[in-house]
């Protein structure tokens, strides 16, 4: 029941933004609904740790530990995103009478990532994850400036040419799943206890099929160009649910489907998954040394913690399993933020120019603290949760003899590490440009930023009995050994 | 004579096959927005025709309403919505950019139809079927010319044009190896390729009314330059 509204209320949302007098409310519409409806999948959550899964519709919408723990992630991200723009859009947006038309997609969005993890079936998760790419592409070109709307080009090109890519290989999973004698409902549970029996050159070839599909939606090297570009001319608070959680989900598809054929015994592919994400995490990193955008910056952080979890993903133990899924978690958790924050410091000062920005705590204390607080936890400095999380992926490759690979991903993580301190470095200390003019940040970013940064803090000091849980769950779900 | 008729079918149905790749090695020799756009309306009326063919022949009402499904979408509905949202003179004779010239995308395409027999052939290898051998090799090959033309290709009607062609490489392998697929997951996906079509022709028509064209390769604001260490 919880799942259901949890799924349902930004539909509801977004529907009620497009009444005609409910217009000029769009934004609390939208906060009202987008609360309830994590408030919903908090409980969702509770379920599922209590019976192992929570069903709304049966074979079609319901979520084991490792749905309840994607859900949880969008309904909270979306929540305090749209608690952001609340400000945000009104201070910066060009196109303020349009503004309900964008609450109205921002919902739809919300809907699109948050039905994902809780279907069922792999082809209505195709589906969902092209609606995903749909309303993300009006949003990125929200504005309709000429480079907002290049972006957004770029963007629609190279992710919805993944689409028919990605669809062959649900198609071909389908076949696999019947011509080995799967009943008339193909789920995901349906499909992992089958694993071993469906011929394995069928799920090779759908599995590379989605990978390449849905990879450059996750924004995988080398198909990651749009995000950079997304990300820099989006509206702040999409950036944050674009990066924050858009590039989560399609990778969740992704990882389901690898449980799937590491289980099968000939099909060998976590070693490549390990190089592919390598790649991802090289690439960003030295991206990330060159950048003159901070946006853009966080941007390539993202990539990089794309690959992170994909080379988690392919050591394919237990305990890399549960490095992969808390790394989502803190990712999702630390990169909304690190975008809040990013905002704030474009509402601030106006320019997106890393070496414009100069003395960040002589202008404003709360901006510049939040923005240490936020790159010293996406960079992996402990005591942050994301500094746990590589620490227990490099443990779980050791253990698992992967030596090679975490020697090359320890020496990346420091490169993207140094990287990302030296802009920040840059941006918080010297002297402020006298000419700049400043601008106060409104309320609602300031509680967005401190509602944000609360999980950011607790969870890499404490993990609560619950979260914990919910992530072993999560972990058992995506297999290894 | 139930054989025979089997028989027929299969052969009509290899026909339509080789028809498809056809109309794909089309798309990428016309230089005209308008004949591509024709190209891919006859394209998607032979994937329609291929449903009905395995369809009647295996007594699949799923394939019937599939390829009705088709006609409606891709035939009737989503030329008429990129009528509806583009200005006109998208339409009218333009010529398109290549970055590669006709005949070595031709060659190209070609290389590519050969390169998806090899990689489906692991595949055909666990069945018999004669209609998944036809369908899956040529579905595969319009999947892949269909993304060439995306890249080779600067201008958005076009590029459009190539995405929906992959959907039509997507279904038409589809209907050969998942033919009893639930129905309300082909409307799902039938209405997704139509929101793909209008999504892409408004951000067209916004971008044509901001910065006055829709070539591509004019684009090209965004892109990472170095920066001298400080």
């Amino acid at each position: 029941m919880a799942l259901i509204v949890a799924v349902s209320l930004p539909l509801l949302a977004a529907l009620l933004c497009w009444v005609k007098p409910l217009r000029s409310i769009a934004w609390g519409i939208t906060v009202f609904c987008l609360s309830i409806s994590f408030a919903a999948s908090v409980i969702t959550a509770g379920q599922v740790l209590l019976n192992g899964r929570a069903i709304a519709i049966p074979n079609w919408i319901e979520v084991d530990g490792l749905g309840a723990l994607v859900v949880l992630l969008v309904s909270f991200v979306c929540t305090l995103a749209a608690v952001y723009a609340g400000g945000y859009m009104l201070h910066s947006s060009q196109e303020k009478e349009r503004l309900w038309w964008f609450y109205c997609n921002y919902n739809l969005l919300a809907f699109a990532l948050i039905v994902v993890p809780a279907f069922s079936s792999p082809n209505l998760v195709w589906v969902g994850v092209e609606l995903i790419t749909l309303f993300a592409i009006l949003l990125v070109g929200f504005e309709g400036t000429p480079t907002a709307l290049e972006a957004a080009w770029k963007y629609a090109i190279l992710t919805l040419m993944g689409a028919p890519i990605s669809l062959l290989g649900f198609l071909v999973l389908y076949w696999a799943y019947h011509s080995s004698g799967g009943g008339t409902a193909e789920t995901w549970a349906g499909l992992s206890a089958m694993s071993s029996t469906m011929p394995p050159n069928l799920l090779k070839f759908s599995f590379l099929m989605v990978f390449v599909g849905f990879g450059a939606k996750v924004g995988l090297a080398p198909m990651h160009t749009w995000l950079p570009d997304a990300h820099s001319q989006a509206p702040t608070p999409i950036c944050a649910v674009l990066s924050g959680i858009k590039t989560t989900v399609p990778l969740y598809a992704i990882l389901r489907l690898l449980s799937i054929i590491l289980a099968s015994p000939e099909a060998r592919i976590g070693n490549w998954m390990v190089v592919i994400g390598l790649f991802s995490v090289g690439i960003a990193a030295f991206l990330l040394l060159q950048v003159r955008d901070y946006k853009r910056m966080f941007a390539y952080s993202t990539v990089e913690h794309m690959g992170i979890i994909l080379v988690a993903a392919g050591f394919a133990t237990h305990g890399a399993a549960y490095g992969a899924v808390s790394q989502m978690l803190n990712h999702s958790i630390t990169k909304s933020l690190c975008f809040y924050t990013a905002g704030m410091v474009l509402l601030t000062l106006g320019t997106r120019q890393i070496s414009e920005v100069r003395g960040l705590f002589r202008t404003s204390p709360f901006v510049g603290g939040a923005l240490l607080l936020c790159s010293l936890a996406i960079a992996g400095a402990p005591p942050f949760p994301i500094f746990l999380s590589e620490f227990s992926i490099l443990s779980a490759g050791l253990r698992s003899g992967h030596n090679v690979a975490v020697a090359i991903l320890a020496t990346l993580i420091v490169v993207a590490f140094v990287a990302i301190m030296r802009h920040v470095n840059g941006m918080l200390f010297g002297k402020p440009e006298a000419t700049a003019p400043v601008e106060r940040v409104p309320l609602s970013c300031r509680t967005a930023v401190v509602l944000a940064a609360v999980p950011v803090v607790v969870l890499g000091v404490y993990i609560p009995g619950p979260v914990h849980s919910l992530l072993e769950l999560a972990a058992q779900q995506l297999g290894g050994h | 004579m139930a054989g025979s008729q089997t028989q027929l079918i299969e052969g009509l149905n290899a026909l339509t096959a080789g028809l498809i790749l056809l109309t794909a090695f089309g798309m990428v020799a016309t230089r005209q927005v308008q004949g591509v756009m024709r190209f891919f309306v006859v394209q998607s009326a032979f994937l329609a025709a291929s449903a009905f063919l395995i369809g009647f022949n295996r007594g699949s009402i799923h394939l019937l309403a599939l390829g009705a499904i088709t006609i409606a979408a891709k035939v009737i509905a989503i030329p008429w919505v990129l009528k509806r949202t583009l200005p006109g003179d998208l339409y009218e004779r333009r010529e398109i950019n290549q970055v590669i010239n006709i005949p070595s995308s031709l060659l190209i395409a070609l290389l590519l139809a050969i390169a998806a027999q090899f990689l489906v052939s692991p595949l055909l290898a666990t069945t018999p079927d004669p209609v998944i051998h036809a369908n899956l090799p040529i579905g595969l090959a319009g999947i892949l010319i269909g993304a060439y033309s995306l890249i080779a290709r600067r201008e958005a009607l076009p590029q459009l044009v190539g995405i929906l062609a992959m959907e039509n490489g997507a279904f038409f392998a589809g209907i050969a190896i998942a033919p009893d697929l639930p129905l309300i997951a082909e409307l799902i996906i039938a209405i997704d390729v139509i929101l793909i079509a209008v999504v892409i022709g408004v951000l067209t028509r916004d971008i044509t009314h901001a910065i006055g064209t829709t070539e591509a390769a004019t684009m090209s604001e965004l892109r990472e330059e170095p920066q001298p260490w400080r």
